[in-house]
């Protein structure tokens, strides 16, 4: 019985101490960016697309800037309208730094999404968005270099497409830098942006 | 009768026993209230995932791996930076991003919430991430620190992260 009691008492002492240990652990200094960091930062994979500026997107043409790059379709109901109105609000709240952003905005559903729809589309949020369209395969290419999901759901006319909703942060050198998940609100993204253009 | 050379001390340690047991009772207790009533301080806001190397042959394989749980409790201003890390030769989809090889992923949250992220490692596509506030009152930190200990002797010791509620997808 003794011997149970001591034995358990070691027991306690030990997970003491690795409680102890466990809050005092090496430190490590926290991401400086709101957004998600990839360290280290690789190149982003590049694409060529159809922009919806009448020109091909690349994300070689964007060096020098830092690119927002997003997925989704214009039929989307909730997701996209916030994302782009939260962008649009970005590049307003950056000032005259706005000019070095370039939001890019590829679409998941190419069916009903061609370079016109799109520039409608992107035009109601800021006119500055470019809009990328390709070919189903050459789409779904893209997805892959980003790990992007997108699944149709329904059928008719009016189906809709589940898709990842995040947004993408590459620096002026066209590496990929964050990765910002849906809900941020515009200032989160001001102040990525203000650190990615100083860096 | 020839006594045994080593009877004698057998007997005098156990006179010391109850007030080792006694000692280390006391230990315990103060340990606990001190688990209870200290502010917690922590070095690192950051919750570790890690995809071992290895991991994309043993899948090809046919073996069953399960690296990121279900459900993933995070503690506002404590543990607060879901930290995902790819040790594999190959890229890897792991929790809302692809992760390339050797790189790591670093994800703070600054919000108590819950959150939802398409994750295709997982059966149901889905990983949710519970952030917590930070712990309020002598039970809330006893119960952080009994989560954090547990987590860190099951990863000591090879186990998977634990979860009240969630499964390993």
């Amino acid at each position: 019985m003794r011997s149970n009691v001591t034995r358990l008492s070691y027991a306690a002492a030990l997970l003491l101490s690795l409680l102890f240990a466990s809050e005092s652990a090496s430190a490590s200094t926290g991401p400086a960016l709101k957004a998600g960091v990839f360290n280290p930062p690789y190149v982003a994979p590049d694409f060529s697309l159809r922009g919806s500026n009448g020109s091909d997107v690349t994300l070689a043409r964007y060096r020098g800037k830092v690119v927002l790059l997003t997925f989704g379709y214009t039929n989307c109901a909730a997701v996209c309208p916030t994302t782009l109105a939260t962008l649009a609000q970005t590049r307003a709240g950056l000032g005259k730094a706005a000019n070095a952003v370039q939001v890019v905005y590829v679409t998941v559903d190419p069916a009903r999404d061609d370079a016109a729809r799109m520039k409608h589309y992107l035009a109601a949020f800021d006119p500055s968005f470019v809009g990328a369209t390709g070919t189903p395969d050459a789409l779904a290419a893209v997805r892959k270099k980003y790990g992007i999901t997108a699944v149709k759901q329904g059928g008719g006319s009016n189906y809709a497409m589940a898709h990842t909703s995040s947004i993408f942060l590459i620096d002026r050198a066209g590496k990929l830098r964050a990765l910002m998940p849906f809900g941020h609100d515009a200032a989160d993204f001001v102040h990525d942006v203000r650190l990615l253009l100083v860096q | 009768m020839e006594q045994h050379p080593e009877k004698p001390l057998r007997v005098k340690g156990g006179k010391w026993r109850p007030l080792i047991a006694i000692g280390l009772s006391l230990l315990m207790l103060g340990g606990t209230g001190w688990a209870a009533l200290a502010p917690i301080h922590v070095a690192s806001h950051d919750e570790l995932f890690e995809i071992p190397h290895g991991t994309w042959a043993r899948r090809m394989a046919g073996e069953k791996i399960e690296i990121l749980p279900q459900t993933i409790r995070l503690t506002l201003g404590l543990n607060d930076v879901l930290l995902l890390r790819n040790k594999d030769d190959v890229p890897h989809i792991f929790g809302p991003t692809l992760i390339m090889p050797g790189q790591s992923f670093s994800l703070p949250f600054a919000q108590a919430s819950t959150y939802t992220f398409q994750c295709t490692a997982h059966a149901t596509g889905q990983l949710n991430v519970i952030v917590d506030p930070p712990p309020q009152s002598a039970w809330d930190r006893l119960r952080w620190r009994w989560r954090k200990l547990t987590n860190t002797a099951w990863r000591f010791a090879g186990l998977p992260y634990q979860h009240e509620h969630g499964g390993h997808g």
